[in-house]
């Protein structure tokens, strides 16, 4: 096969034919912009949770209202943890920045610890209510509660396993590029989360406990 | 992406600057910004403040999006010029697409509830 060559060439020229630019064109960071790209279409999966909350969230079905079964004080701790986990993924950065490595995983390890504490507390939430009977087969409001927020936390959870993984890429290989990266788009998943969860203390919690 | 550097070394078209610059001063007004946006609501629902949930749920909702607002453009580093406007533009699509979903399912599930047929009293005690 690779003896064989068309005869392509009028001149009678030797060069190889190319089938594709070497050199693609692309914007430079692209790999930022398409993890914008998946990030907005996790938003539309949020989006349609919060619709059927917002259909579903008054429908009782003679079940406790969110008055009876939402505890505020332990949301106020919650959304405590997740606004100091971003500004201090926020001081990650910021070493990232200024090729620190040392400080930078301290950070990401008291990021990684704040975001452990809030799924903790959520689950904790979650137990209370399960052991009281209120699960989310009780009610058409608790099902689309216990999506919604469990939604939430799952990517939570999966923010924290994806941190580990980076911390040990990052011991492993130093701060290359390509671990800039990785960083510059889990900070992007992790501060979308935090936007995520005004939405839900603001529409789910503290609404739902208004009479 | 990730085999991209090892393939091409240094082919010099500005791979090597991510393109993000955040600051100490930008994050501490964002968290600043954001505390108080989370504590005003947080505090008017818990201390009692309103009586009413009509306008209340609106307030709420407004500091939520004011909030929302602050996180994209201190803690995202959203501007018009980033990724050359392709970051906003998916973004503005994004909200469009929320909008209707959001407002739709509401609008049309709310009077979906008023043409249901009407419940007895022996219905509704044999509820599950």
């Amino acid at each position: 096969m690779s003896d064989t060559t068309l005869p392509l060439s009028s001149g009678g020229t030797s060069e190889p034919l190319r089938f594709h630019v070497a050199e693609e064109p692309h914007p430079p960071n692209g790999t930022l912009l398409g993890f914008w790209l998946y990030l907005m279409s996790d938003c539309l999966i949020f989006a349609c949770l919060f619709a059927a909350y917002g259909v579903l969230g008054r429908e009782y079905a003679g079940g406790p209202t969110g008055t009876q079964v939402l505890e505020l004080p332990t949301v106020a701790l919650n959304t405590t943890m997740l606004l100091l986990s971003s500004i201090t993924y926020g001081f990650a950065v910021l070493e990232m920045q200024r090729n620190r490595q040392k400080p930078m995983m301290v950070w990401l390890a008291v990021t990684g610890l704040l975001g452990a504490a809030f799924v903790a507390l959520e689950l904790t939430e979650f137990a209370h209510l399960i052991a009281d009977g209120n699960g989310p087969q009780r009610s058409a409001f608790l099902s689309s509660f216990f999506a919604l927020v469990g939604t939430h936390g799952l990517h939570v959870t999966c923010g924290i396993i994806w941190l580990i993984v980076l911390m040990v890429q990052v011991k492993q290989k130093g701060l290359i590029l390509a671990n800039k990266r990785r960083l510059m788009c889990l900070s992007m998943f992790w501060h979308f989360l935090d936007v995520i969860w005004v939405g839900v203390f603001s529409f789910v919690y503290l609404m739902g406990v208004l009479p | 992406m990730s085999t991209h550097e090892e393939m091409h070394p240094d082919h010099g078209d500005g791979h090597d600057e991510l393109g993000v610059h955040a600051t100490l001063k930008g994050y501490f007004t964002g968290f600043l910004l954001a505390a108080g946006l989370t504590i005003i609501p947080f505090w008017l629902v818990m201390g009692g403040v309103f009586t009413k949930s009509g306008p209340a749920d609106a307030f709420i909702l407004l500091l939520a999006a004011v909030q929302i607002v602050v996180h994209a453009i201190y803690f995202l580093h959203m501007n018009t010029k980033s990724e050359g406007g392709w970051n906003l533009l998916a973004l503005i699509f994004t909200l469009v697409l929320v909008v209707i979903t959001l407002s739709g399912s509401v609008w049309i599930m709310f009077h979906l509830n008023d043409n249901m047929m009407p419940m007895t009293l022996q219905q509704a005690r044999n509820l599950p």
